[in-house]
């Protein structure tokens, strides 16, 4: 095996620009291998980052009661309708705030009473959905704060934050007052203390952020909240996070996959894409030191003819090629995804990318697996032309 | 009187198929005793480089029997010759056929490496040694291809003898080099062969050469005429 390495290497030594082509040729194939994985890695943060940065990682809210079924009689059919006696309500909710908080994957905890309403302004009634919660936690889930465009988003009894469609249709601005209705029926006249804009549209042209007691007259809820958001550490453990809390509230607790479905259908349809181009260039990579190592082995045929009159075995000749494939495999492989690193590091994370950049992520480049693939689809290559080297006749070659 | 070295019996060898078919070496027996230095002889196409061929376990014969040190080679397998080759024969050709990317040192040590796998420095040794038995030491780290032709022959011998094989086959080993190059060669061989016992078969077309070995066999149109 050593001293296979070594007539390896004196071969690939030998001809220098042939070998430094063809390495060449092997780290572009890395490099857009490299450079595949962190777009297609970016472009998938970049699509999370703007689909859940601004939505809860996790909402917990009671779980569905089955509405009550006497027994029936056999042979009888029983219609049975959905409880209406009572909402639906987190009674306890300041119970789960501690055990929410204790786990170490949970970020912010926030609680909300939710509801429906509609604003009215003169003529104009809009339908808005409310949301009330603790006077400090408006920006808890969507970053409201830094997506304001006039005020403030400090709440107060009688103040309220809106988004900038909703606040454009009726014509408001910061400072003026406005009647609420909630869909119980009860009015309340508040002023509007900020405007944000998230660019989520069914967020910006129906939503009202209020405080908890005015959530509470608006929808007639002395105690408890209608639902429980969570913000995670790292937003891809949602999953798992939630079947945990959910064995252990017994509460409705839904992972932020489960309301996008369509995202993580597109996201994986595009990570099959980037593959498919990944593996093309493994193929192009395969097949170009495939082709060398062949012609390498026509141009070597005399001596390698005498390696076997010397008593070199078929093994010795097949190892010295595979040895060859080896050694440009991983070279080509190093210096790809270098060159992929120095490349990718310049830009910034995926998150930061603004409208018109690259949302590569160096992180993502996948250096490990394209150095380890190169190397393993140079060695599958080099296998032809290998078992082509060990079966020429050392008689032909010597043959005057 | 002990075995031969080797025994050959009924050797024939055919190229092609049917009526195509030509045969080359036609029913050939021949002994070569252990020590032997042993001239072949023959026109142009009478088959010496075939027999050298098939006795360098590099082609198996079509028929007949052929035995080195006891062991039938005329029907063994690929892995079986090329082992066998390996430890017990050399070969030194007409166009010497040295790695062209290797130093004078690493192509004479090269029949030894390849059998372990590894250079070792003992191999080494004696590989520097066997330079300097015929009077290479001083080209040792040349490459093979900034060799003469004369130290390229020499290079290829002492590479021959690098697994002390007790069989040496040399096919017009001074067919390509000048009068007194062929000369230092054949002084090397005689050299050899009377200090190791190393049993050489020879073919040549040149009459003073096989005049100054110890036997000599003639062949004719696949045949053995005097041996
Ligand atoms: N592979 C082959 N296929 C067909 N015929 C062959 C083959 N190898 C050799 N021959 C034939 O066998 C005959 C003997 O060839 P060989 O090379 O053994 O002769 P030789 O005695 O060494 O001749 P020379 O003195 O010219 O080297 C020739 O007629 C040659 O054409
Ligand atoms: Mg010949």
């Amino acid at each position: 095996m050593f001293y296979a390495l070594k007539i390896a290497f004196r071969y690939l030594t030998a001809n220098r620009a042939q070998t430094g082509l063809l390495i060449a040729g092997v780290a572009v194939g890395v490099f857009v291998f490299v450079f595949m994985s962190a777009l297609i890695g970016g472009l998938a943060v970049l699509l999370i980052d703007r689909t859940v940065g601004d939505i809860a990682h996790i909402s917990i809210t009671p779980k569905a009661r089955d509405p009550y079924v006497l027994s029936a009689s056999a042979g009888s059919l029983v219609a049975v309708q959905k409880s209406t006696e009572q909402r639906e309500l987190l009674r306890t909710a300041a119970a789960f705030r501690p055990l929410l908080l204790a786990d170490p994957d949970v970020a912010v905890v926030a609680e909300e009473i939710t509801g429906n309403g509609f604003m009215v302004k003169g003529q104009a009634i809009e339908p808005v959905l409310f949301t009330g919660v603790e006077n400090d936690q408006v920006s808890a889930i969507a970053d409201i704060r830094g997506n304001l465009i006039a005020g403030s988003d400090a709440l107060s009894l009688s103040t309220m934050v809106i988004g900038a469609g909703l606040a454009n249709t009726l014509g408001l601005s910061v400072g003026q007052t406005v009647k609420v209705r909630s869909d119980r029926g009860v009015e309340l006249t508040m002023t509007l203390g900020g405007i944000f804009r998230l660019g989520i549209a069914s967020v910006d042209d129906r939503a009202a952020y209020v405080s908890v007691r005015a959530a509470r007259v608006l929808f007639d809820l002395p105690e408890g909240v209608t639902r429980i958001d969570l913000k995670l550490n790292d937003l891809k453990k949602a999953l798992v996070v939630a079947d945990r809390l959910g064995a252990a509230t017994g509460l409705d607790v839904v992972p932020w996959q489960k309301s996008n479905q369509q995202l993580l259908d597109g996201l994986s349809a595009q990570a099959r894409s980037g593959d498919l181009i990944k593996m093309f260039a493994l193929v192009t990579i395969v097949i170009g030191v495939a082709s060398a190592l062949l012609l390498s082995t026509y141009r070597r045929r005399p001596e390698i003819g005498i390696m076997r009159a010397m008593g070199a075995s078929r093994g010795f000749v097949i190892t010295v090629f595979v040895v060859q494939g080896a050694l440009i495999g991983l070279l080509g492989g190093l210096i790809g995804a270098g060159l992929g690193w120095l490349a990718l590091s310049p830009f910034p994370p995926p998150e930061m990318t603004a409208g018109g950049g690259l949302p590569v992520d160096a992180r993502l480049g996948a250096y490990d697996a394209a150095i380890l693939l190169t190397t393993i689809g140079a060695i599958v290559a080099a296998i032809l032309p290998a078992r082509a080297a060990a079966r020429i006749d050392p008689v032909e070659v010597i043959g005057q | 009187m002990s075995d031969p070295l080797i025994r050959v019996d009924g050797l024939t060898k055919s190229f092609g198929e049917a009526e195509a078919a030509v045969t080359v070496l036609k029913g050939l027996t021949l002994d070569i005793a252990e020590g032997d230095m042993v001239a072949l002889l023959g026109p142009s196409g009478s088959g010496k480089s075939t027999l050298l061929t098939i006795l360098g376990t590099l082609m198996r014969p079509s028929a007949g029997s052929f035995q080195m040190l006891g062991v039938e080679l005329g029907d063994a397998d690929d892995a079986a010759r090329t082992a066998f080759r390996n430890s017990h024969i050399g070969f030194v050709f007409q166009f010497h056929h040295l790695l062209p990317d290797f130093t004078a040192l690493e192509n004479v040590v090269f029949p030894a490496a390849a059998r372990r796998g590894r250079e070792r420095g003992e191999d080494r040794q004696r590989a520097a040694m066997l330079l300097d038995r015929v009077g290479l030491s001083n080209r040792r780290d040349f490459l093979a291809t900034k060799l003469s032709g004369g130290q390229k022959q020499r290079v290829a011998i002492a590479r021959a003898l690098m697994n002390q094989p007790e069989l040496v086959l040399a096919d017009e080993p001074t067919g390509n080099l000048d009068r007194e190059s062929a000369a230092q060669v054949m002084d090397l061989l005689i050299e050899i062969n009377r200090s190791e016992r190393t049993t050489f078969l020879i073919s040549t077309h040149d009459e003073n050469i096989a005049a100054r070995c110890k036997r000599q066999i003639h062949m004719v149109d696949g045949r053995i005429e005097s041996a």
